[in-house]
């Protein structure tokens, strides 16, 4: 009996009329005749992860207030995670934590979830390649090479992952989760390369108090980089020199 | 000799293996979609190899739009259940179990991914009319 042999297409992938204008690779259009052209192309067109930009969060913690979260319940509702009945075993990609100076009684209130570090802990410590750093800056988890093993929640400065001790049902088709594995903010990478934006940055904007900022932090005429050259911004644990990607300011 | 004989057993069994699929190999649930151009054989023997591809390209490169995605599986091969909801992979009716319970084979998509297509459900309605065995198989399997 004669099988098929698996060969993959040669041909770049379905393009539409976005990712045409948005592949420079190398494209050359030779006129033909008056309204007949031939092109073509350099290889396949970029895929979404961007090696030129850097995502990032900027958070104006003056505007955070105590009593709003806004952004935990909006990336729980995006992603599919419950917001947490035992917060030492159950998944948090992201909290709301509440800070006072004791010496002036100051106190204040921030989002805390993965900082999407240019040198991550965790994807340093990883021992099957599954955390890592997407050309862009997003730091993810592949799930497929995760063993559970624990390492870069240990590793982590933030407390930022979560592991996942229960089977799961119901997951969202774009966040895939299930148990034995670690997760953590994925910066909602399934809406920033459709163009969006992460859902707690939306929520803050909506019903929120408008305290958080999403852009490329690599593109001068960003909003959000046009901002952190403006005012004074802070990384947490700066000491550390992780360079993350996520900032904060007044705080 | 013996065994030229035993192989030609052998290849004649395999080609009388498809006369008697109605009692012996799974009955596969037919898709909503359009057929795999690669054909049905093609993607039997192979479905595991492109999405394994795809599923790198999505996670670690971005590209949302592969061609072998296990949600567009999921979407176009859903069964439906009595309730005319799409049914879980705990079903023995789900699309992938049909085949993967007769071969044996554990399939471990569905620990983290759902088995079952966010889509509206008036998308998932059969395209055509089932005809009248169908509804009466139907009927036979709802009052049980």
């Amino acid at each position: 009996m004669n099988l098929p042999a698996l060969k993959f297409s040669k041909t770049p992938r379905d393009m539409n009329r976005r990712d045409f204008l948005r592949s420079g690779a190398a494209l050359a259009t030779i006129t033909l005749a008056p309204g007949v052209t031939l092109m073509s192309f350099g290889g396949e067109a970029a895929a979404n992860a961007d090696a030129g930009k850097r995502w990032g969060l900027l958070i104006d913690v003056n505007k955070c207030s105590q009593d709003c979260s806004a952004c935990v319940s909006a990336c729980s509702k995006e992603n599919g995670w419950k917001l947490p009945e035992n917060p030492e075993t159950d998944a948090q990609w992201i909290r709301k934590v509440d800070l006072k100076d004791l010496l002036t009684g100051r106190e204040s209130s921030l989002p805390m979830m993965c900082q999407h570090c240019e040198d991550a802990p965790c994807v340093d410590v990883c021992p099957t390649g599954a955390s890592f750093k997407r050309k862009d800056g997003i730091v993810l988890v592949d799930k497929h090479a995760c063993i559970g093993c624990r390492y870069c929640m240990m590793a982590c400065p933030y407390k930022a992952r979560s592991f996942i001790h229960e089977p799961l049902t119901d997951q969202k088709a774009h966040a895939p989760r299930g148990k034995g594995t670690v997760e953590s903010c994925t910066l909602c990478v399934h809406k920033v390369d459709a163009g969006g934006t992460p859902a707690c940055v939306e929520a803050c904007n909506t019903t929120g108090n408008g305290a958080m900022m999403f852009g490329d932090l690599n593109d001068p005429e960003s909003d959000i980089a046009k901002a952190l050259l403006a005012y004074p911004s802070i990384a947490l644990r700066a000491d550390l020199g992780l360079n993350p990607g996520v900032r904060y300011s007044n705080l | 000799m013996r065994r030229l004989v035993v192989a030609l057993l052998f290849v004649t069994g395999l080609l009388a293996l498809p006369a008697m699929a109605g009692d012996l190999g799974p009955v596969i649930p037919k898709a909503t979609g359009v057929a795999h151009i690669e054909g049905n054989l093609f993607m039997r023997i192979n479905h595991m190899k492109l999405m394994v591809h795809d599923r790198d390209m999505t996670v670690h490169e971005g590209d949302r739009q592969v061609k072998y995605s296990l949600k567009a599986c999921v979407e176009c091969h859903a069964v439906n259940g009595h309730d005319a909801q799409p049914v879980a992979v705990t079903s023995e009716k789900h699309f992938c179990r049909v085949c993967h319970d007769y071969a044996a084979v554990k399939i471990d998509c569905f620990e983290c991914h759902n088995s079952k297509p966010q889509i509206s459900s008036s998308a998932l309605l059969k395209p055509e009319m089932p005809d009248s065995t169908e509804i009466a198989a139907y009927l036979k399997e709802a009052t049980q």
